[in-house]
């Protein structure tokens, strides 16, 4: 009996499951025809990093916070008098002390965490959602995000060396009354006069 | 067809030429079908960049596959495993001869013909196990085997089912056969073949003499669900393995082939082959040219049921196989031929 | 008439493979047609998480526990975001469990259409895998539209989110309850209960109870051999407590019990349930903040903690050592694909190669978290 069973069950879980597919042969199919059709991406979505370098203020909370570390930043300290970027403040109005000379993002070893975003007290960096940036070689994915070009930054660079040593040298001119050591002699003993004459 | 021709051998030499010609065809497009049926199964589109609706992908594939390298293992034994695909090829093509594509259009019209089709296609088991063997490749070589196992024991119930057909019609020529179900659907020898009414009573055995046949040769021609020794998720990539280029090209175009020619034999034998299943109601529908237009479209209808089976059923192991055709085919076609016997002996 | 000589012949089933699951090696000492000893070789993966935890801040961890069983991003950050917190000693607010627990649920529908997928395809069906990606790619758009990634999240943070869901989410996880339910039964219809399937699956890589618990098994491998134990009823954490569902074991509907068949059984089962908590939770998520009691600085104080999670492929701990500074001194996480993976040699013996493949599938490893 269990030989007929067999047959029966065999014939008939065959023929259900060729009634679902020839069911799914007149269903519309879910593909896109990429690229002349594009999926609308939501608004959250986590691809490539954008910085906006004139809110920058060079703090390195998003490298510190990369799990990866795949941003690198180097800052110049500004002179005092000398504006950073155009106007010298953010857009939200926070005055901005610090060049940012390199601002350096590697999409090679980015993980697209997200954890750079959060610490960002300007909101400078966030991420977009373009995700079409291949390139050929390994250096084509290396970012630069900074606009200070190589001049500017030995411009900068020297600037902030020359107003250090000139500090320094106002710091050793200012220190000098008050620091100079007070040459005390001690008074001069003269044998007195009187004494001698006594005897 | 000779009378068209005037003479004897022109006749012989242009007949197998259309022949040839559907099955380049035919294989071509039956990849590409196959391609898109299978996408439209699982809710994709297929290949639709190559051409309006990917018509040209088959093209192109085979031009990319012609420009592949000749690879032969150093030590493949030289002669065989230059021609096994070529004998592959041939088996198949040989039982082309006896299908009936028309009432006029038959390749050679053998007072033996079913009997002529079996034993050629056999010889297909010969190519594979020599295109096995001299690979030189111990995973070839199994997979071979196994091919050469299924193939020769399901060829069992491949003839006994077709034998209920010979038994009802007396005769093994194809072209007898497919006339004696002329008139219309009702005497096609799925419903019992031209007869009285009585003959009703044979079609649920009928019907279970041509499941059978399809299943065996469906298994004959090593499509899924029997596709295990040459399955590309097992160990062995069976017994094409070394095969490169045009040559592995070569054992495709012998499978589509041979998914179309046992198409036709299920049809011609069950289905009425070239006629039309309006019968005498329609003439025009019986004009040879209509003909072809039959007989191609039912052989076409069970390439579509093969490749829709392929796409929803999962694979049978090796012995499941075996256990199958032994124990289940055999038996359940040798009852219906007792049956059947009896049938027409009390008639 | 003497005896016919048989050799054992060394297969090797090498990292490349279109049917195992990953980089896995296995060398199978065949005799004939028949497995004698199958022996897998790991370590193609290895990409040194544990080590690199300790030279990481505690929220800087989250990426890597991500990477981990990859197909399984949510479990994962949940597992350590709950040991981080049980160290700090906090307590975070409802919403944030509510929300934790419908995103892990999704996830564990997720990673079970891709192993029940993958399973179909080891079979030969070619069919289900698809259908199952398209269910999964739904899900997958649910987690694009709250965190902004479709398969490595960042957002079970310590202490709480990294983003509040949007507004229509709760709208498009009802959608999908609706949509999915018919899914399934049209899954079984086509792969589960089909007779070659059942074939190639019944009475194969039979795992008894007491092999199972003294190997470590845990997650569906366990149950299928009928041993109902899940952590979120047997050792609830975070709010499993409050929802009603099931726990499917294997019983040997078609077969022994513990074979291959149940195992996949389990999953397919174990998808409904979660639709059934999913139901529950979506409705009733209270109001909050999510961002409230994320700390500025996690800097735990010295002390040591293990907990454990029911991912969907079994038990996955962590255990943290803390030294009181900003990086942990020790993470250590206890993968349960590893020890799943550990029981294949037991119970492979006497099948055949088609079936090791069949068994192998069954054990749903991945193995980035073999590897770590």
């Amino acid at each position: 009996m269990k030989y007929f069973k067999h047959i029966y069950q065999a014939i008939s879980t065959i023929l259900i499951g060729m009634g679902i597919t020839f069911r799914h042969l007149f269903q519309k199919s879910v593909t896109i025809q990429y690229p002349e059709v594009r999926l609308q991406l939501p608004e959250r979505e986590r691809n490539r990093i954008f910085v906006n370098i004139d809110d920058c203020i060079g703090c390195d909370q998003c490298a510190r916070a990369c799990p990866v570390s795949c941003i690198t930043i180097e800052t110049i300290k500004a002179v005092p008098g000398d504006i950073v970027g155009k106007t010298g403040v953010t857009s939200q109005g926070k005055k901005k002390s610090l060049f940012v000379s390199k601002f350096e993002i590697d999409f090679g070893k980015c993980c697209f965490c997200q954890l750079c975003v959060f610490p960002c007290p300007t909101e400078c960096i966030y991420m977009t959602d373009v995700f079409e940036y291949s390139s050929y070689s390994r250096d084509g994915l290396i970012y630069q995000f900074s606009d200070m070009t190589p001049e500017m930054v030995e411009e900068k660079k020297k600037k902030l060396e020359e107003y250090n040593i000139e500090q320094a040298k106002k710091k050793e001119a200012a220190a000098k009354p008050a620091g100079k050591p007070v040459n005390i002699q001690p008074p001069e003993v003269k044998p007195s006069e009187g004494e001698n004459k006594a005897q | 067809m000779t009378e068209i021709f005037g003479s004897d051998l022109i006749a012989k030499i242009i007949i197998p030429i259309p022949i040839a010609l559907w099955i380049a065809l035919f294989a071509l497009y039956a990849v590409l079908a196959e391609r898109k049926i299978s996408a439209w199964i699982q809710d994709r589109v297929g290949p639709n960049r190559v051409g309006k609706w990917g018509l040209l992908q088959t093209i192109i594939d085979a031009i990319k596959l012609i420009q592949k390298e000749f690879v032969y293992p150093i030590r493949a034994d030289k002669l065989l495993f230059r021609i096994a695909p070529y004998l592959v090829f041939s088996a198949t093509f040989l039982g082309y001869a006896v299908i009936p594509f028309s009432s006029i259009y038959i390749g050679v019209d053998l007072n033996v013909g079913l009997f002529y089709f079996f034993a050629v296609t056999s010889l297909g088991v010969m190519a594979l196990l020599i295109a096995g063997w001299s690979s030189n490749n111990k995973y070839s070589l199994y997979g071979g085997m196994r091919s050469v196992a299924q193939i020769v024991s399901y060829e069992i119930p491949t003839a006994l089912s077709a034998l209920t057909v010979v038994m009802l019609s007396g005769t093994l020529q194809m072209q007898k056969i497919v006339m004696q179900q002329s008139g219309g659907i009702q005497n096609w020898f799925i419903f019992g073949g031209p007869g009285d009414v009585s003959k009703y009573l044979l079609v649920p055995f009928m019907l279970v003499s041509a499941v059978i046949l399809f299943i065996s040769t469906l298994a004959e021609t090593n499509r899924t669900p029997f596709d295990l020794p040459e399955a590309d998720s097992e160990l062995v990539a069976g017994v094409h393995l070394e095969y490169s280029g045009m040559m592995f090209a070569f054992f495709f175009l012998a499978e589509y082939a041979q998914m179309f020619a046992v198409s036709a034999l299920v049809s011609t034998l069950f289905f009425g082959g070239w006629q039309s299943p309006f019968g005498n109601l329609i003439p025009f529908l019986n004009t040879p040219g209509m003909q072809f237009f039959w007989s191609l479209i039912k052989g076409l209808f069970f390439v579509f049921v093969q490749i829709w089976l392929r796409w929803t059923l999962p694979r049978v192991r090796v012995d499941q196989l075996m256990n199958m055709c032994w124990k289940y085919l055999i038996p359940i076609s040798l009852a219906n031929i007792l049956i059947i016997g009896v049938y027409i002996a009390l008639k | 008439m003497s005896e016919l000589r048989t050799e054992e012949m060394v297969i090797n089933m090498g990292p490349q493979h279109p049917s195992t699951h990953g980089v896995l090696r296995l060398k199978v000492v065949l005799n004939g047609e028949i497995v004698v000893e199958v022996k897998p070789y790991i370590g193609y993966l290895h990409r040194c998480f544990e080590k690199h935890c300790e030279a990481m801040t505690y929220p800087q961890v989250i990426p890597y526990t991500d990477r981990m069983d990859y197909v399984n991003a949510m479990n994962n950050e949940l597992g350590y975001a709950i040991a981080v917190e049980k160290l700090l000693g906090i307590q975070v607010s409802e919403r944030v469990e509510y929300i934790r627990v419908i995103m892990a649920e999704l996830q564990r529908i997720a990673s079970h259409l891709i192993a029940i997928g993958t399973y179909g395809n080891d079979a030969g069906a070619f069919t289900p895998f698809l259908y199952c990606f398209i269910d999964r790619e739904k899900i997958l758009e649910i987690f694009e539209m709250t965190c902004g990634a479709r398969l490595l999240y960042n957002y079970i943070w310590v202490g709480g989110l990294s983003h509040d869901i949007p507004k229509d989410f709760q709208k498009k996880v009802k959608e999908f309850v609706k949509y999915f339910r018919p899914r399934i039964d049209q899954l079984n219809g086509l792969l589960s209960y089909n007779k070659i399937f059942i074939e190639r699956t019944a009475n194969i890589g039979i795992l008894p109870a007491d092999v199972a618990i003294n190997g470590g098994a845990s997650g569906p491998t366990l149950r299928g051999s009928g041993v109902k134990f899940d952590l979120r009823k047997n050792d609830p954490y975070s709010i499993y407590h409050k929802f009603d569902f099931d726990i499917p074991t294997g019983t040997g509907e078609v077969g022994t019990v513990g074979d291959c068949w149940d195992r996949y059984m389990v999953r397919v089962r174990e998808m409904e349930q979660s639709l059934r908590i999913i139901e529950q939770a979506v409705d009733n998520i209270p109001e909050g903040d999510v961002f409230a009691d994320i700390p500025k600085r996690v800097k735990p104080p010295v002390g040591e903690v293990y907990v454990r999670t029911e991912t969907p492929k079994g038990e996955l701990g962590y255990y943290i050592i803390s030294d009181g500074s900003l990086n942990p001194y020790r993470v250590k996480a206890r993968s349960p694909s590893f020890c799943n993976l550990s029981l294949i040699n037991q119970i492979s013996r006497g099948y055949m190669i088609a079936d090791l493949i069949m068994i192998l599938g069954s054990f749903d490893i991945v193995l980035g978290e073999i590897d770590r």
